[in-house]
């Protein structure tokens, strides 16, 4: 909508050739000028100017559509309301069924935790024939910290769904469905991504996992470059948002975690600092990317390990309770202690901690 | 006009002209002191000149009830249109008491905080609660959803009218006076029916969906709310000169305000957090900056306050600052619940 040319919006004429003569050619042109600007700019008076703009954006505005509509659409359209289950009784419940589409899913959590674990388990629920649930599709993980185990996957194939995983010549073809990319720069990956698009339209893949999105961004966390690190992320989760949007397809994100500065970061200054004292007895950890890349996220997951257990929190999400689910890693994958979630109070959703992860080893 | 028009007495008339006062445009600007001296008359003389040129001249006098000029209105009658004012509850009464009752219909309210927080779960439950019929203390109209996250669920959409219809009905369960005739009404699809929603991917989208928004809602007739989630999302990407952004940002909100009056809306936006420094320490604050923060008539912060979500009345002409704390539940933003019912971990 946005690069619509002005020229073919039926305005009158003396004004159209005003516009195409400041090389006004696109609506987005237009409208990013205040009114006042595009006045001196074309030397017409305010009135013209205005019944232009007026024209302009109602062609630019895209029509609205009632909630109801959209929700019955959903329900007709199962791309767009589809689910990607995750095979973890409990999360997929809360979740409505698994990780929606056409949304940024993201998952925090310190090294080791098993975010790649679940990665690897969701690409392998993908691939699989829709008669075991799956979705029966390619998928493509992006690699950019070389942890995809190809042998890790094939074992929790081997695991999780014997069945098809024994039988001959179906490992080949489910892992063969599964494409990784080893990329390491953000322009490598929007590129590819561009590239892509095509197949993304033709329903092929089914899903897109980044695993770790943190990794380009991370390394030295001085604070003088926070800024630039959230400006350097602007470009890709508004593309990526769009990806998932364009193809309806789930794309899975994860984030590393950093030590917290106990700096009043997360206060507001009407709050004063002494709520802080909380946080710093636990040593917290915050994700690598910033607040603004939170925002844009629809669903967070928050992996984490406390009091010598593991936890998966659901964090942020439009349809879920805060709950969170304890959970091992096994040869299958992630498993649930437990498919009730334990309802969580406040903010405790939003904490991350690693220790007692370690104890866990001291123990066994 | 010419000074020998005027209704006044033929001395006077000649002292004007040969003191240079020709026309009217160079009389009506002179302080009646002024004139006395240089005309040598008495002060009441002067002004009475003045007074005949200021009628003639087309202006006209307050007589305390009336103020003539166009568009002015005196604090009374503002004062007696506020009262007439509705509100749009936010569904938690300790909420709308710092609210003054709710989102006040005719002003821009801007909603900020952190992820996760509720921000896009209060315009939902607000787009679901103006649409009460007016028989149950409602407002009964449309809301316009503008959406440029993509955060918005239909299907928590639903859920949150039909608890919404669920708590109404049971409240009004003992006076059924003209509750029949909404009976139809009282259906969530009819609550969803009822929201229009825009799907935003870039700013000039945005931009031009706000400019049209005065047609939609002459054509829908009676919306009173409009909700923008957020207003912020696109403007912090993509936007290279900030200077630019600043002022595109202040026309955005000239015509959120305009519209707010003209039709007697509530606008509510929400906005992005972001860190600041201040005092060599960082602080959380709203993003697009201080000349934004100017931009909208009420401001609230929704934050964390150990583990309850808090509500704060950070900006507003009629409020005190105040804070409440509210939840999100299962059927939308309602009270805070009392901890001692809820599963504590560990």
């Amino acid at each position: 909508m946005a690069n619509k040319l002005v020229a073919h919006m039926r305005l009158p004429q003396p004004i159209s050739n005003l516009l195409a003569a400041r090389n006004i050619q696109t609506a987005k042109d237009a409208l990013s000028i205040p009114e006042f600007d595009l006045m001196t700019l074309l030397g017409v008076d305010i009135e013209d100017v205005r019944d232009a703009l007026a024209r302009i954006s109602k062609v630019a505005s895209p029509p609205y559509q009632t909630a109801l509509s959209l929700l019955e659409e959903r329900l007709i359209n199962d791309a767009s309301s589809g689910r990607l289950p995750t095979f973890l009784k409990g999360l997929d419940a809360v979740l409505g069924g698994g990780i929606p589409f056409g949304v940024l899913t993201e998952l925090v959590g310190p090294s080791g935790i098993g975010k790649t674990q679940f990665c690897l388990k969701l690409s392998l629920i993908a691939a699989l024939p829709m008669s075991y649930g799956g979705l029966d599709g390619r998928v493509v993980y992006i690699d950019t910290e070389s942890k995809f185990s190809s042998r890790r996957m094939i074992e929790m194939g081997r695991n999780s769904f014997p069945e098809i995983f024994y039988s001959e010549g179906m490992a080949q073809e489910m892992a063969g469905r599964i494409i990784v990319l080893h990329l390491t720069s953000l322009s490598e990956i929007t590129e590819s991504l561009q590239q892509m698009k095509l197949r993304f339209l033709q329903h092929e893949v089914k899903l897109l996992i980044i695993d770790s999105m943190a990794a380009f961004v991370s390394g030295d966390n001085e604070r003088s470059g926070s800024m630039s690190r959230d400006h350097l992320l602007n470009c890709p989760f508004s593309f990526l948002k769009s990806i998932a949007e364009f193809s309806c397809i789930p794309i899975v994100v994860t984030n590393q975690v950093r030590g917290h500065n106990n700096d009043g970061t997360s206060q507001y200054s009407f709050l004063g600092k002494d709520t802080d004292n909380n946080s710093e007895k636990f040593m917290n950890q915050v994700p690598a990317l910033g607040i603004q890349w939170a925002h844009a996220v629809t669903i967070r997951l928050i992996f984490e390990a406390h009091s010598g257990q593991k936890f998966i929190k659901v964090a942020k999400s439009p349809i879920s309770p805060p709950l969170a689910f304890p959970f091992t890693v096994c040869s299958s994958g992630i498993a649930l202690l437990s498919d009730d979630g334990i309802e969580m109070l406040g903010q405790e959703i939003n904490v991350i901690r690693s220790q007692g992860f370690f104890s866990i080893f001291d123990a066994s | 006009m010419e000074v020998s028009a005027l209704p006044i007495s033929p001395t006077n008339k000649e002292k004007l002209i040969s003191a240079g006062y020709t026309n009217l445009a160079s009389l009506v600007i002179v302080s009646p002191i002024r004139l006395s001296r240089e005309l040598q008359i008495s002060v009441q003389e002067a002004s009475n000149i003045i007074k005949v040129t200021l009628q003639c001249s087309g202006a006209v006098g307050l007589d305390g009830r009336h103020v003539v000029l166009r568009g002015a209105q005196t604090a009374w009658e503002m004062f007696s249109d506020e009262q007439n004012l509705k509100h749009i509850s936010t569904g938690s009464e300790d909420f709308d008491g710092i609210l003054g009752g709710g989102i006040h219909c005719g002003e821009v309210t801007e909603v900020g905080g952190v992820p996760g927080i509720g921000k896009t779960q209060l315009g939902i439950q607000l787009g679901v609660n103006v649409q009460i019929p007016i028989v149950y203390g409602g407002l009964g109209s449309k809301a316009i959803y503008i959406d440029t996250e993509g955060s918005f669920m239909p299907e928590r959409a639903y859920q949150i009218a039909e608890a919404c219809i669920m708590d109404t009905l049971e409240s009004f369960r003992f006076h059924r006076k003209g509750a029949e005739d909404c009976h139809e009404r009282m259906q969530p699809n009819y609550f969803l029916a009822n929201i229009l929603y825009f799907r935003i991917c870039s700013y000039t989208e945005q931009i031009a969906v706000i400019n049209n928004l005065n047609k939609i809602v002459v054509e829908q007739k009676d919306v009173k709310i409009v909700i923008i989630d957020s207003i912020s999302f696109h403007f912090r990407q993509d936007f290279e000169d900030m200077a630019l952004r600043t002022r595109v940002l202040k026309e955005l909100s000239q015509t959120l305000m305009k519209l707010a009056k003209k039709f007697t809306l509530a606008v509510v936006v929400m906005n992005q957090v972001t860190t600041k420094r201040t005092d060599g320490s960082f602080q959380l604050t709203l993003a697009l900056g201080d000349t934004w923060s100017h931009s909208c008539t009420n401001r609230v912060i929704l934050h964390w306050d150990g583990n309850d979500r808090r509500a704060y009345v950070e900006k507003s002409p009629s409020l005190p600052q105040a804070s409440a704390s509210f939840s999100v539940t299962g059927k939308g933003i309602r009270n805070a619940i009392s901890h001692s019912k809820r599963v504590r971990m560990m």
